[in-house]
């Protein structure tokens, strides 16, 4: 926006001691409003493009390398981002005009960190810039594997993902490896271990409705995922940090090449293969060990499970990849709520204050976003606090699936400084916390009952007592 | 009136002065000198000329010794409680009445919110609104705040009047003016009464004295006028403060001494019933007293002595209607029994039932010094809760104490019924002005008063002793007036021109002593009591003066830089200021109501910030608020304030031990002290321990404070605060701090005032990521 000033300096210099001429100044005003509106006209198609709370889908995404081979071997999961609209940005890791922002608006909606073995960003990027990026709502995918350096396992701890220690370790299981040909690598896992949710993996798709009994009894909904890379655990202090696929309960994490001469320090189904993180920002990270997930090796690849006589064509790499991604750039689960809206029963306008006892309606309105656009949310487990220290209140909301959430309820005997709040955690959906304060008083003099039947003794004795009174001054000065 | 003139003990009779002037008002003797033709005046008119201007005189001079402060300072509000009523003074004239008496402050207690209209005493607020109102008729165009500042001295002018007529019921006009003019410039009333010091003691004090006179002359007079007036300035009294405890705990006790010691009389009955019946009723009009003169156990002592004149005026009845005397010896054994035992049932009773409640903490810790102490830390805190020292005395009243007891001697040689309630009045309010420094201030009217008869009396005396010199022959008389001498007056009377000197130099004793009352007064009222205690004063290096504004400059910052909604934390004695000056939401202020609240912030302030963010949440507090005077020295800060925040944190909770920041129940600190103290940020060696007058001066010698600490020096340690010391040298304790290096995690600094003696630190969000 600054432009239009330096171009024309005549307005700045606007000011009672220098007397202009009217039609000048006049002109001059035109000049700069008509610059100013054709400069925000220019930039509004950059605008628009960007991350903006109505439409919340990332658009323009960058990727940065280690080497840009991975380019290529990694083409069809960067192709189905393009096919899905996203603009993406491919850049060496240690290229040294790599920066995230410029005059302190963000470049990109998201990173992609496919660069495990990089030491130190080129450019402006560091550990700080890529967190604060995450801060500030923007949406990351970190990808690490064997070679995973200290800048990328810190990017994670920070995350609330511990990486295993041991730099040469990798997750190994006897048990639920791929079998290739007749044998296999026991580091190449056929992980299935997926969490139970529509919102981060997707609805099934028709080729993978067939459900398959899985060795443990759970019904698993797609094909298998085939993993090879490194071990991370779950920070127990960080509850943000979900283990969307964990390793079987007979996987731990060592060096597969030497014998194991001491317990391994992550094992079982303790170790995370794949995590993600919604930030309270409503940030999603992605974040697994393994760069070879999003291979298209790995994703052409047949796979069969070592013990389970079903073989797939194709692993479900591409289809976990592909919903998981779809979650983490926003186009799934993503709320929100609006028009939170509160009055007095029979009135429209919003109050300054209750009185104790009133009736109240309150309504909040919930919209999804479905990639394009905001469908209503349809939920019946959405609730209502009246809160003050305590939930004084709590009533589960009615809605007319149009995205409208509705209720009334009587405003508690209790006076102070109340809040309607609105707390809906659901696993995969975009955290709603919302809050309204609002006071609560007590009643004013004259809206209490004026005559009340139980004090009519009460009423009854003063009056005998005037009547009383008046009669005996009546005698005490009249009779003698 | 009636009474006094009856049993003239002393030679007073006399002297012109006192007993034919009051029977004529005074108005009506103003307008006849005013309508003279002649210059020339009879002695009485050139009296009543002299004495008039004298009252003049000392109604100005109370108003404008009270003006030090704005004269020093600004027209501003002073101290904490003022910035409240200040407020809802404001709040009175901009919304009216009735929205003020309906108000429920959402921005103070949060969440709680505080019935402002139910919970204060509207008097001081009324009687302000009503002369800014009275103001602004008569189209002075003056600001609310001007009114609110000179409230205090435009009331102390009035007491001065009181104080008058009231000298004058008890003794003679003489008495009345020196007490008025002792009142005038008394220290222990310029403490709570100077220009700004919008509080309510500040129309308390003449409210009180209004009504005890009032009743005095109702006792003296037996008048249902007298009564009934005295009824209203009770009801005045008891809308402006809760100190009208004391009335009615006072006047019963009078009543009954007045019983036992046989001086009951139809006046006296007369005027109890009215003013105790009349006043109940009117007093039951404030929203914050309500039913308490039935239902509370302090106000029991007035009802049961109403019940005991009904007993005493139907035994006289009955005394009267039987002559048989054995008869009604009998009679009245069995009605006394009867009336004892019907009252101490219906009291059991009452008292068990719940109707009548206990007495509370406060009454309690009046009666009992120590009772606060070990019950009530929230009372105990308080800087003017505490135990008088015996130098306040001397300083707040100088030449009266030595006065007071001569006083008292005066009082009973004369005993009447009034000067039987003067000496009631001030041995009581004297033991009360001992338990807590505040009640000095209603010790004052008292001594002044008491101090008023011993000084008049003393140079009536000497006075006359140099006038019967010329009548030489006349020695009886002086016998008679010689009342302060005692014993040796037998000798004095041979020795004449002896007995002159000595008269003549007890005189100019006495004025010189008097001088020198006026001097101290003056002085301390320009030195210690002009104080407005929210903008500081210090000598710089070269001797100027230096101004430290900031705590206005952090309220204004608050009030600026936040948004409208944004609660604050500070430790309770701020909140006030912050709710008037900063129009933020606090979480507690200096209307201690709930001390649970209280011991929450307390037991933030004295947690690890892990635990204090925690509680911060809860409370939805944005910013905190401390008062830190490490870099100016300025001891009235949160840290020498700590250890309260402890003690009322550890009355509520108690997870907060006072111990853990202790070591062996001492304030001192090693190396290996308490396990929480090993993790805490820094370990006091102090020798030097300011007095902060919320504590005992021994009580910090040396301790540790846990977030409190981190947010009075975060930062500190960067900053040279005087030459030839180490960076991070704090001033108000004396010490080189031991942490320097402070992080926060869940706060940052949002803004310290220049004088670094307000910092206001922002609560961060939680964790993004975490």
């Amino acid at each position: 926006m600054s432009p239009p000033h330096r171009v024309n300096p005549q307005p700045l210099s606007l000011s009672p001691r220098q007397p202009k001429d009217p039609t000048t100044t006049k002109m001059a005003r035109i000049n700069f409003s008509v610059l100013t509106i054709l400069s925000v006209i220019l930039l509004l198609p950059v605008l628009s493009l960007s991350f903006s709370p109505d439409s919340p889908s990332d658009r323009r995404l960058l990727v940065l390398f280690d080497d840009l081979s991975l380019k290529s071997s990694h083409s069809i999961f960067f192709n189905s981002l393009k096919s899905r609209g996203f603009d993406l940005d491919f850049k060496l890791a240690d290229d040294p005009k790599l920066a995230l922002q410029r005059y302190g608006q963000y470049l990109y909606d998201g990173l992609i960190l496919f660069s495990p073995s990089i030491e130190r960003f080129g450019g402006a990027l560091d550990l700080a810039a890529v967190l604060d990026f995450v801060d500030s709502g923007h949406d990351l995918i970190i990808a690490a594997d064997s070679s995973a350096s200290d800048l990328i396992k810190s990017v994670a701890t920070e995350c609330g993902v511990d990486f295993d220690e041991d730099p040469s370790a990798l997750v190994i299981d006897h048990r639920s490896y791929a079998v290739v040909g007749t044998e296999g690598d026991h580091t190449l896992i056929a992980a299935d271990d997926f969490i139970e949710s529509d919102v981060l993996l997707g609805e099934n798709k028709i080729e993978l409705k067939v459900r398959v009994l899985n060795v443990y009894g759970f019904w698993i909904k797609q094909a298998p995922v085939l993993y090879k890379g490194i071990a991370h655990s779950l920070n127990a202090a960080n509850n943000l940090v979900l283990k969307v696929l964990s390793a079987s309960p007979a996987a731990y994490s060592a060096n597969p090449s030497s014998k194991l001469s001491s317990p391994p320090s992550l094992t079982g189904s303790s170790i995370s293969l794949v995590s993600v993180v919604q930030a309270r920002n409503n940030a999603r990270i992605m974040i697994t060990g393994s760069l070879d997930l999003f291979s298209n090796r790995f994703f052409r690849s047949s796979i069969q499970k070592a013990g389970s006589p079903k073989k797939y064509d194709k692993s479900g790499n591409e289809q976990f990849v592909a919903e998981l991604s779809k979650w983490v750039f926003h186009e799934r689960g993503h709320l929100k709520a609006v028009n939170l809206r509160h009055n007095k029963a029979g009135e429209t306008d919003e109050p300054a204050m209750y009185r104790i006892k009133d009736d109240l309606d309150f309504s909040v309105e919930i919209y999804e976003w479905s990639g394009k656009s905001w469908e209503p949310y349809v939920a019946n487990d959405v609730q209502v606090q009246f809160y003050m220290m305590s939930p004084y209140v709590l009533k589960t909301l009615s809605n007319d699936k149009k995205g409208l959430y509705h209720t009334s309820f009587k405003v508690p005997d209790v006076y102070g400084v109340f809040q309607f709040k609105v707390e809906y955690n659901r696993l995969g959906y975009t955290s709603l916390l919302l809050s309204k304060q609002i006071p609560v008083r007590p009643f004013k003099h004259n809206e209490y009952e004026r005559f009340i039947t139980a004090a009519f003794p009460y009423y009854g004795a003063s009056f005998t007592m005037m009547a009383g009174f008046f009669i005996f001054s009546f005698v005490y000065l009249y009779h003698k | 009136m009636a009474v006094t003139k009856t049993e003239p003990i002393n030679g007073s009779t006399t002297k012109s002065s006192a007993p034919p002037l009051p029977s004529m008002p005074l108005k009506s003797d103003l307008l006849s000198i005013l309508s003279l033709k002649s210059l020339r005046l009879k002695t009485k008119q050139q009296e009543l000329l002299i004495r008039v201007s004298i009252l003049c005189l000392v109604y100005v001079l109370a108003f404008i010794t009270r003006l030090f402060s704005v004269l020093r300072y600004e027209s501003m509000i002073h101290e904490f409680d003022p910035y409240f009523n200040y407020r809802t003074t404001l709040f009175l004239t901009q919304k009216g009445f009735y929205e003020f008496w309906n108000w429920f402050d959402s921005e103070s207690w949060y969440p709680l919110g505080r019935i402002i209209g139910g919970t204060l005493y509207p008097g001081l607020m009324v009687t302000a609104a009503m002369m800014y109102w009275g103001l602004r008729f008569l189209r002075f165009a003056v600001h609310i705040r001007e009114v609110c500042v000179l409230t205090a001295p435009f009331f102390a002018s009035n007491t001065t009047l009181v104080a008058y007529f009231f000298g004058k019921e008890i003794w003679d006009t003489g008495a009345g003016l020196v007490a008025a003019v002792l009142i005038a410039i008394c220290p222990g009333y310029i403490s709570r009464s100077v220009a700004g010091s919008y509080d309510n003691e500040g129309v308390a004090i003449f409210a009180l004295l209004l009504t005890f006179y009032l009743f005095v002359k109702a006792v003296n007079t037996g008048s249902l006028a007298w009564g009934l007036a005295s009824a209203f300035g009770y009801f005045y009294m008891v809308s402006a403060w809760g100190g009208y405890v004391f009335i009615i705990n006072l006047i019963p006790l009078y009543v009954l001494a007045l019983l036992i010691t046989g001086r009951y009389s139809m006046r006296l009955y007369v005027a109890y019933n009215c003013m105790y019946v009349l006043g109940m009723l009117l007093a039951m009009q404030i929203r914050f007293v309500g039913f308490q003169h039935v239902q509370s156990g302090e106000h029991m002592a007035a009802m049961g002595v109403f019940f005991l004149m009904q007993v005493f005026y139907f035994l006289d009845w009955v005394k009267h209607l039987l002559n048989d005397k054995k008869l009604f010896e009998a009679f009245l054994r069995i009605t006394v029994t009867c009336a004892v035992g019907v009252g101490s049932i219906a009291l059991g009773v009452g008292t068990a039932s719940g109707y009548i409640s206990p007495w509370s903490g406060r009454f309690y810790s009046l009666l009992d010094p120590t009772y606060a102490k070990d019950h009530i830390p929230i009372i105990a805190s308080v800087s003017e809760h505490q135990p008088t020292a015996w130098s306040s005395f001397m300083f707040d009243f100088h030449i009266l104490l030595f006065l007071f007891p001569a006083g008292l001697y005066f009082c009973f040689k004369r005993l009447s019924d009034a000067t039987i309630f003067i000496v009631m009045y001030g041995l009581t309010s004297m033991y009360f002005a001992g338990v807590m420094v505040r009640l000095i201030l209603v010790a004052t009217p008292a001594v002044c008063l008491i101090s008023a008869i011993a000084v008049s009396a003393t140079i009536k005396n000497l006075t006359m002793l140099l006038r019967t010199k010329s009548k030489v022959s006349q020695t009886g008389s002086t016998k008679g007036t010689g009342g302060g001498k005692t014993s040796s007056k037998a000798m004095l009377d041979q020795s004449q021109p002896f007995q002159r000197n000595g008269a003549i130099a007890l005189l100019f004793g006495a004025f010189y002593l008097l001088s020198r009352y006026a001097i101290h007064c003056t002085w301390v009222t320009s030195e210690a009591y002009s104080s407005p205690s929210i903008v500081l004063a210090a000598r710089g290096a070269h001797g100027n003066r230096v101004i430290f504004d900031d705590y206005r400059e952090a309220y204004y910052w608050l009030r600026q830089n936040t948004p409208p909604d944004a609660k604050v934390m500070s430790w309770w004695d701020y909140g006030y200021q912050i709710t008037a000056m900063g129009n933020r939401t606090v979480i507690v202020d200096n209307n201690t109501w709930n001390n649970t609240h209280i011991a929450t912030v307390g037991r933030a302030m004295s947690s690890y910030e892990d635990e204090a963010y925690e509680i911060m949440r809860s409370l939805d507090v944005d910013y905190v608020l401390v008062v830190f005077g490490g870099v100016t020295g300025y001891s009235s800060d949160d840290i020498n304030k700590f250890l309260w925040m402890v003690r009322i944190g550890g009355g509520v909770f108690p997870v907060i031990k006072e111990p853990d920041y202790l070591v062996n129940g001492e304030y001192r600190v090693d190396k290996g002290a308490a396990p929480k103290m090993l993790n805490c940020l820094m370990i006091w060696n102090s020798d030097l321990v300011t007095s902060y007058p919320h504590q005992n001066h021994n009580d910090l010698r040396t301790y540790k404070s846990i977030w409190m600490y981190k947010l009075s020096y975060y930062r500190f340690g960067e900053l040279m605060t005087e030459y030839g010391k180490p960076p991070g040298y704090d001033r108000a304790r004396g010490v080189e701090i031991g942490n320097k290096d402070i992080k926060l995690e869940h706060l940052e600094e949002a803004f310290t005032t220049s004088n670094w003696i307000v910092r206001i630190y922002k609560v961060k969000p939680p964790n993004n990521r975490w």
